[in-house]
């Protein structure tokens, strides 16, 4: 048996494909959800793919947040449901509160696509399970409005609290406070980062190495193992 | 103002008309006189001014682009040939592959960030109206010199749109050129390529059929920007006390035209569009005469039922005006309410604005009131025709007299390596991954190869491995020796980028930038060009599927280099046999194919050590280009090597410190016996490529290559941190990325 992992599209979101790609690869059913429609179609979790959604106008993520599917996304992720929100995900999280902190434009000002160098520093989320505390990985990093603040006490909070998912290494590609470069909630089901572990799933695209797949794995374990 | 209705124009015959500021010339304004029998209306003017532009009607080019549908090769995978929106290619398996590059230059001088980013969101409108998803995009760039202060404006600009608006679209952007020469100062080139991936059974074409059909725009509302874009801008030469003409440059939302693709994607899959063309240059003038002087009947438009962003557009301008985003599609009556829910469900405006008439004019009206009714044939596809004189230069011959080959060459080993890290650090050989990593290669999940590989390769099936690889190229010093040879040389280098990835070549597309048609000079590098490359893809065996002309890139009397710029667009069978540019594995053995001989003139070596542009460009042999092409699409399916990377500007070196730290991994490297050190590092000789052989495919290897009459020499091997010239001096390859890696950061961030 296999679960099935809803992918969010909003307008303008561009990894959807990517993402649903992933998913698949991983062994799970993906299941689309249009942004206007608020069923989730008994997904057992969701993914926010990447992307510019509504342009990013207002801000990353502002307008989607009010969309009609985030308020079951919301609600069912109060309720335990994994939630994995990827670049303009993660920016939707910060929007409704589910994740703390915002995301301010890189500290260069220029849009930046690279392999970015992480260090997982949180095993035991639903989306990393798979992964080792301390393990390091790469995969690509592409955004504009990546750069992760919050205020002192929340940033003290999250890492007392071994909130911090992942730092950046090699150098801070965008000037995110602490070298954050993901975090998750109390409950550790939702989870939201700016680089893109969907893109790093084939030994023969993009960078050439598969160290994003254990995102679905994870979940893949967690939901057909519960 | 009144309204200038068709029967005002019959009652008065002879008012003054704006045609000069219009862009017309007095014969020009005659003959449309002549075909209409009478005055034409203002609506009317504007039409036939903005089609009958240089940019519109291919009027100095056309008797010159003849040849290369006249010399087309016999070719089965050519599906859709010149004058549609892009051509289309049969890559197998069912698919089809339509791929265009367009020049986007005066715009990106006058406003750098909007030009550049209206540049790519037209060029995918063109692969998505012939009924493709646009799976990637490239961008050809060529800019001043690198410290002018002017290229600091620019190029940040120019790099800053084609990220905004191509990383919104979610197209991976795979490759392309950066160039800098200070003919470019004041006419930076800003070229940009897409490609698409479709069925065959999907191909659409721009056509108005079936009277009683309904003419639907949608997309964006017209605005009042971009009003006479082609004519003002593109089809003069800059004069610098003119008016500024920012007003005439169009302003994109990504946004819009990322919902517009996967709105426009889901109609074709309900087959709900009889002929679709995308507005952009000439707005709805083009959209509108093209859709119908292509179809079988006329049409009727409603003008007054066009979205507004301005409800004070006069209809000339709405005719006129180049705003983004927007499409225009022909749909049978029972297919309109279909095709209205899914624009709803993106959030697209559609609004029927006409139908197909079963008549043979164009006819357009405004609250009832007629204002234009032309035969749409006249001002979309029958504009003027110019055969404009030209002439070789009187300077052509002391340029090629001024042979590169006296110039001073390196008199010791230290002073070899003094060169060697000069040349490599410089803005033209130097890493533009400071550009590159501004987009996003990765998005779609299907990129295979992106800069700076040879060329950039997507995958296009997921079950079979299917992929296509494009690359682009052109060398403007080369051209500006020998025009003919130029063009040659630059459809050579992208041939050979794209097979030494282990793509096999089918077909090209080309963005020819000149300087003024008006200039028999110009006009003589335009003709030497095309008739080189005409005569080259015939014995290449690569037809040339579409393209754009730019002329006028110039400043006063002073016309840019002559700059073809030509994308060749390859299939490869399975992508995991893809041959990467890295020497990742040591002790590979290196082998440098092709022959290598004193050839300098217009080199990168002459350039940033001497400054210096004369004498001839390599010589040309195109039957060797196919030969060593073959060879190395062989190896690459065969697994015999593990890295290619073409040898171009800068030579052999150039090609091995980009492998050598794309791979991490130095080389050790012998000079051949009777080889002179500089020559064999720096000389530009054409159809050469390196490649890395590991040791259990040598044999079978240099088999190949002998039996099929291909030089191939080893000159060393896969090794080290360093890169080792026996004899003559070693890089340790910190430092070689030091000089690589540092020049445009410092130059440009």
């Amino acid at each position: 048996m296999t679960a099935r992992v809803g992918v969010v599209t909003f307008p303008g979101t561009l990894d959807d494909r990517d993402t649903q790609r992933a998913v698949r690869i991983a062994g799970l059913d993906p299941v689309p959800l249009w942004h206007r429609d608020k069923d989730l179609k008994q997904v057992d979790a969701v993914v926010l793919p990447g992307g510019f959604s509504y342009g990013d106008y207002l801000r990353a993520g502002a307008i989607s947040r009010f969309s009609p599917v985030m308020e079951s996304v919301i609600e069912q992720a109060r309720g335990g449901m994994p939630v994995l929100g990827i670049c303009n995900g993660f920016q939707v999280l910060t929007e409704t509160h589910l994740l703390p902190g915002a995301m301010l434009r890189n500290n260069h000002l220029h849009f930046i696509c690279r392999e970015q160098r992480l260090r997982v520093e949180n095993a035991a989320t639903a989306w990393t399970s798979d992964y080792e505390a301390g393990q390091e990985i790469s995969i690509p990093l592409k955004n504009i409005d990546g750069r992760y603040v919050a205020d002192e006490r929340t940033l003290d909070k999250l890492e007392a609290e071994g909130r911090v998912v992942f730092r950046y290494l090699d150098g801070n590609p965008n000037g995110s406070l602490r070298d954050i470069a993901g975090i998750t909630n109390a409950a550790g089901n939702v989870v939201g980062l700016m680089p893109h572990p969907e893109h790093a799933v084939e030994p023969l695209i993009g960078t050439g190495r598969t160290d994003g797949l254990g995102f679905f794995t994870s979940i893949l374990k967690k939901l057909v193992n519960a | 103002m009144s309204l200038d209705t068709v029967k005002h124009a019959n009652e008065t015959p002879d008012i003054d008309q704006p045609w000069a500021e219009l862009g017309l010339k007095q014969d020009e304004y005659e003959r449309i006189r002549a075909i209409l029998g009478r005055r034409p209306t203002g609506a009317e003017l504007a039409m036939y001014s903005v089609m009958w532009s240089e940019h519109c009607s291919y009027k100095s080019s056309k008797v010159h682009l003849r040849q290369f549908g006249e010399k087309a090769p016999e070719n089965d995978a050519l599906l859709v040939g010149i004058g549609e929106n892009a051509g289309v290619v049969d890559v197998g398996q069912g698919y089809a592959v339509t791929f265009k590059v367009e020049s986007h230059n005066h715009p990106s001088y006058i406003e750098p960030y909007q030009g550049a980013a209206t540049g790519i969101g037209g060029i995918v409108r063109d692969i998505l109206a012939m009924g493709a998803r646009p799976v990637a995009v490239m961008d050809p760039l060529r800019f001043g010199a690198a410290d002018h202060p002017d290229t600091k404006r620019v190029l940040p600009g120019v790099v800053a749109g084609i990220g905004g608006y191509g990383n919104c679209l979610g197209l991976p952007n795979i490759g392309g050129e950066v160039v800098f020469d200070s003919c470019y100062q004041g006419n930076p080139l800003v070229n940009a390529l897409c490609i698409g991936v479709m069925k065959h059974e999907d191909i659409h074409l721009a056509k108005a059929s079936g009277a009683g059909n309904k003419v639907i725009l949608y997309g964006a509302r017209t605005g009042g920007d971009g009003i006479g874009g082609v004519s003002v801008l593109a089809s003069e030469t800059f004069d610098s006390t003119g008016p500024a003409k920012r007003p005439a440059v169009q302003v994109g939302d990504p946004f819009q035209e990322k919902l517009l693709i996967e709105c426009t994607l889901e109609i074709f899959r309900e087959d709900l569009v009889d002929g679709i063309q995308d507005l952009g240059g000439a707005g709805l003038s083009c959209a509108t005469s093209e859709l119908a002087s292509a179809g079988s009947g006329g049409m009727r438009v409603e003008l007054d039922t066009v979205p507004l962003r301005d409800s004070s557009l006069s209809p000339e301008e709405i005719l006129m005006s180049e705003s983004q985003e927007r499409m225009c599609a022909v749909v049978e009556p029972g297919k309109v309410d279909r095709f209205m829910e899914i624009c709803e469900k993106w959030d697209v405006i559609a609004t029927v604005i006409g139908e197909v008439t079963d008549g043979e004019r164009l006819e357009i009206f405004w609250h009832g009131e007629q204002i234009v009714d032309v035969p749409p044939r006249t001002v979309a596809h029958e504009g003027p025709v110019y055969e404009r004189p030209y002439a070789r230069p009187d300077w052509q011959d002391a340029l090629q007299a001024d042979d590169a080959a006296k110039l001073a060459r390196p008199a010791t080993a230290e002073e070899l390596r003094a060169q060697v890290l000069k040349v490599i650090a410089s803005p033209n050989q130097a890493s533009k991954s400071w550009i590159t990593d501004q987009y996003d290669r990765f998005v779609q999940g299907n990129t295979v190869l992106a800069q700076p590989e040879d060329s950039g390769m997507v995958r296009i099936d997921e079950d079979t491995n299917l992929g296509v690889a494009v690359a682009t190229d052109g060398n403007g010093r080369y051209a500006k020796l020998d025009p003919y040879a130029g063009a040659q040389l630059a459809l050579a280098e992208s041939y050979r980028n794209v097979a030494a990835s282990g793509a096999r070549p089918l077909a090209i597309s080309n963005c020819l930038n000149f300087g003024s048609p008006e200039d028999p000079a110009v006009m003589w590098q335009f003709a030497e060009a095309t008739r080189g490359l005409a005569d080259g893809c015939l014995e290449l065996g690569t037809p040339v599927t579409g393209g754009n002309v730019s002329l006028y890139n110039q400043t006063g009397e002073t016309a840019i280099h002559p700059t073809p710029v030509v994308a060749v667009l390859g299939v490869i069978d399975d992508v995991d046999r893809r041959t990467p540019i890295a020497f990742s594995e040591p002790g590979h053995l290196l082998y440098l194919l092709g022959d290598t001989k004193e050839e300098l003139g217009g080199s990168a070596w002459s350039q940033v050590i001497h400054e210096h542009l004369g004498g001839l460009p390599p010589a040309v042999d195109l039957g060797r280009e196919k030969l060593l092409a073959e060879i190395l699409i062989a190896a690459s399916r065969d697994g015999m090597v593990d890295a290619a990377h073409d040898l171009s500007d800068g030579g052999l070196i150039q090609a091995l410190a980009e492998s050598c730290l794309r791979g991490g991994n130095g080389a050790r490297i012998v000079v051949p016996d009777g080889m002179d050190a500089f020559v064999l590092l720096f000389s530009e000789s054409a159809g050469r490529a390196v490649v890395a052989v590991p040791r259990s495919e040598e044999l079978r290897f240099g088999d190949m290559c002998g039996a099929r009459g291909l030089p191939a020499i080893r000159i060393g091997v896969v090794d080290g941190e360093e890169i080792d010239v026996q004899g003559q001096f070693t890089l340790p390859l910190a430092e070689l990325r030091e000089a690589h890696e540092a020049t445009i950061p410092a130059l440009l961030a």
